[in-house]
């Protein structure tokens, strides 16, 4: 099963370095991982994706836990939350049909243009991962420049919070 | 008054108790032996290797539940101390490595003798600092030494570049230490003790199980008193022999792959199974898929990770394992119930029944040296009293199966990592703690070259070792495998050319015996024990063809042994 791990972690070098290989030495899988300081400037939080069984998942989260530079874990998917993931897509866009097409595609789906040249749109987009990949997969027939995604990020419903 | 960060370094030291520093000198740490030489608290031992500094720490530590101390120099001085401190990993020993690093501005810059020793040690350490500022030094030494001894111990590096030894503060060591992001568990769940209290007195067929954690949370006593209190039989792991006596009738002896026949089988057909300390290694289980199919399992550890990871357990108990057995014992004796005494009659019954298969038998007529017959002698003469430290294989195996160890603290090997190379250093370390105690290292010829250098430490400093070496000239343990596994294809398994181990010895200034008889075993043993002052290199000479049985093939379950 797919799950979203929120980690508070020390804000000090090395500490981003121990959870990376702490997955490459277990052999966990990352699907994304988004990481940034927090309002407290001596913590950061750090979100990442990844998949397995319970027994996966415990382990872990017990071996997260028990990095020192760890202060506190929120495995989101046991509770009500939401997730949001950001993208920024560049398309070739080569007439005004092309361009309208876009605009109205990026309507449907709430996003932004904001980037234009005489040649290209990038338009920003913000949404669970799914509502992402639906976008691009609308997008087939245009040529892709490039895509650009933050990995997820997520926070708990409610009363529910990863905080000190 | 200011102190450069090499003298706060040695402060640091004394404010912790350390009184042995087992390290080797260079470029990046030379303030810091500077320091060291204007002192006389912290003695410094200088090893011929890092890799056995280490080890030395390890053999220190483990023997005295204190934790050991190293200092190293930069690059290749912290990449040689990586095997010993990966080996520490494994072993949940507690030790704290410095290691010096090229200046601040010359971090990144390839400079030399560089090496990112705080990436290099990442995955095999508890936790690593770098430094960065002479005013954080101090702070970060007590929480180095305050990571490594609590909770699940286990080796902590200390990176130190060499400007933040010259740099200049005031001193300040701290009382206490307080880290928001660690914060070990040390009492047991009350209701999780409850339960695993209720289901212990519910077994038909229990056994208790105990590991390393028992020694390091300096629980024997409470092992013990519980395990009396319920006339349960107990089997120890590798790393947890000596916790409780083995001459007891109580005691299996070891289990997994070369445990015995009783302990194994106890395990499989066992109902309810009480882990204390241990951590299910695959040593230990064997198949997981057929591992103790009918039990249900209560698991006490410091370590949450541990609980579940190999095996799902019933009832996981967190906590320091002392602790959580004195609560288990209060409340058993706090209530009335006691195991029921028929059906635990009849479990004796099975058990000794197996005990009586003498699992251990070896040819005890042969006219070649057997290695056990060393072993066996050796307990005799040292009345199961010293400090018996090995290398990893076949004579680490049957030093576990035949020094019956009665005591904690006194058997001493690398059981997680399995370094070859580990029990000479870590008999120097033994003996540094224990000036005038009897330290016996069982070695192969085959280890023991892998850190021979240090018979010139053990010279310098007066160590009165006693080597045991099992020479059957072969990579023992690879050739057993190679002749049950690979059909006798003995691939770069036979040592050739050894050298002349009782010149060699002597060339190191000790002295050396080659024993080649069963006849001599006993009194070249006896005159060496008796050589209270020099360090003795007994080379016996033995049965090549010896294996150590029983044996559980990888793969397979407990009770799929291979008996001789």
């Amino acid at each position: 099963m797919r799950h979203i791990i929120s980690i508070l972690m020390e804000n000090e070098s090395g500490a981003l370095s121990r959870v990376a290989g702490l997955f490459s030495a277990r052999g966990y899988n990352i699907e994304s991982l988004t990481v940034a300081p927090t309002e407290d400037p001596t913590l950061s939080r750090l979100t990442l994706v990844t998949r397995g069984s319970d027994q996966v998942i415990e382990q872990i989260t017990k071996q997260l836990n028990k990095l020192v530079d760890v202060v506190k874990l929120l495995d989101l998917t046991e509770h009500r939350h939401i997730e949001r993931e950001m993208m920024l897509i560049k398309l070739k866009v080569q007439d005004a049909d092309q361009r309208a097409e876009v605009m109205r595609m990026a309507e449907i789906f709430r996003g932004h243009i904001i980037d234009v040249s005489a040649a290209t749109y990038v338009v920003e987009l913000t949404g669970d991962s799914e509502k992402l990949d639906a976008f691009v997969e609308s997008m087939g027939h245009f040529e892709v420049i490039e895509v650009v995604r933050s990995g997820v990020m997520g926070i708990a419903r409610g009363d529910v919070a990863l905080k000190l | 008054m200011e102190l450069t960060g090499a003298e706060i370094f040695v402060r640091c030291l004394q404010e912790e108790n350390v009184d042995t520093l087992f390290g080797y000198p260079g470029g990046s740490v030379l303030h810091i032996y500077d320091a060291l030489y204007r002192q006389d608290k912290v003695e410094h031992i200088l090893v011929r290797h890092e890799q056995a500094a280490v080890h030395a720490a390890e053999g220190y530590a483990k023997s005295t539940g204190r934790p050991g101390a190293v200092l190293v120099t930069s690059g290749p001085g912290a990449t040689n101390a990586v095997t010993g401190i990966a080996d520490a990993y494994m072993d949940s020993v507690p030790l704290v490595v410095f290691s010096g690093q090229v200046p601040t501005s010359l971090i990144g810059n390839d400079a030399f003798q560089e090496v990112d020793t705080v990436g290099i040690t990442r995955p095999c350490v508890k936790h690593n600092f770098l430094v960065k500022d002479v005013k954080d030094l101090a702070t970060t030494i007590k929480k180095a030494f305050y990571v490594a001894t609590t909770g699940r111990p286990g080796p902590v590096v200390v990176d130190i570049p060499k400007d933040i030894t010259a740099d200049k503060c005031e001193f300040h060591y701290p009382r206490s230490i307080k880290m928001r992001s660690y914060n070990p568990t040390v009492k047991g769940h009350p209701g999780q003790i409850r339960r695993a209290v209720d289901l212990m007195l519910s077994a038909h067929q229990p056994v208790i199980y105990s590991g390393g954690g028992v020694i390091l949370s300096n629980a024997s006593k409470s092992l013990t008193e519980l395990t009396r209190l319920l006339n349960y039989p107990i089997t120890n792991t590798l790393m947890g022999l000596g916790a409780y006596p083995s001459s007891d009738r109580q005691f299996m002896g070891m289990l997994g792959m070369h445990g015995t026949y009783e302990a194994n089988m106890a395990m499989h057909h066992a109902d309810v199974l009480i882990a204390i300390g241990a951590r299910f290694d695959d040593r230990v289980t064997g198949n997981i898929e057929k591992f103790c199919p009918n039990a249900r399992i209560v698991h006490v550890d410091v370590d949450p990770a541990s609980i579940s990871k190999n095996v799902k357990v019933d009832v996981p108990i967190v906590g320091q394992v002392d602790s959580v057995l004195k609560a288990m014992i209060k409340e058993i004796k706090a209530g009335e119930r006691r195991p029921d005494p028929e059906p635990l009659e009849n479990w004796w019954k099975q058990i000794d029944e197996w005990r009586s298969m003498d699992c251990l038998k070896y040819d005890r007529d042969s006219e070649l040296i057997k290695p056990q017959y060393v072993l066996e002698t050796l307990h005799r003469l040292t009345k199961g009293d010293a400090f018996v430290t090995s290398d990893v294989g076949q004579h680490q195996m049957w030093a576990a199966q035949f020094y019956g160890f009665d005591k904690p603290n006194r058997w001493i090997n690398s059981g997680g990592l399995g370094t070859m190379g580990f029990g000479l250093p870590a008999a120097i370390g033994t003996q540094l703690a224990h000036r005038d105690e009897t330290v016996v290292c069982v070695t192969g010829e085959a280890s023991i070259q892998m850190c021979i250098q240090e018979l010139s430490t053990a010279l310098q400093y007066h160590l009165p070792i006693k080597v045991v070496a099992l020479n059957n000239r072969y990579m023992g343990m690879v050739r057993q495998w190679q002749e049950f596994f690979y059909q006798g294809r003995y691939a770069m398994s036979y040592m050739d050319a050894l050298p002349d181990f009782v010149q060699l010895a002597e060339a190191y200034g000790h002295v050396g015996m080659r024993i080649e008889s069963p006849g001599d075993v006993e009194g070249a043993l006896k005159e060496a024990l008796d050589m209270k002052d020099r360090l003795v290199f007994m080379d016996f000479i033995t049965d090549q063809s010896e294996n150590v049985y029983p044996m559980i093939p990888a793969g397979a379950g407990q009770n799929e042994m291979i008996l001789l």
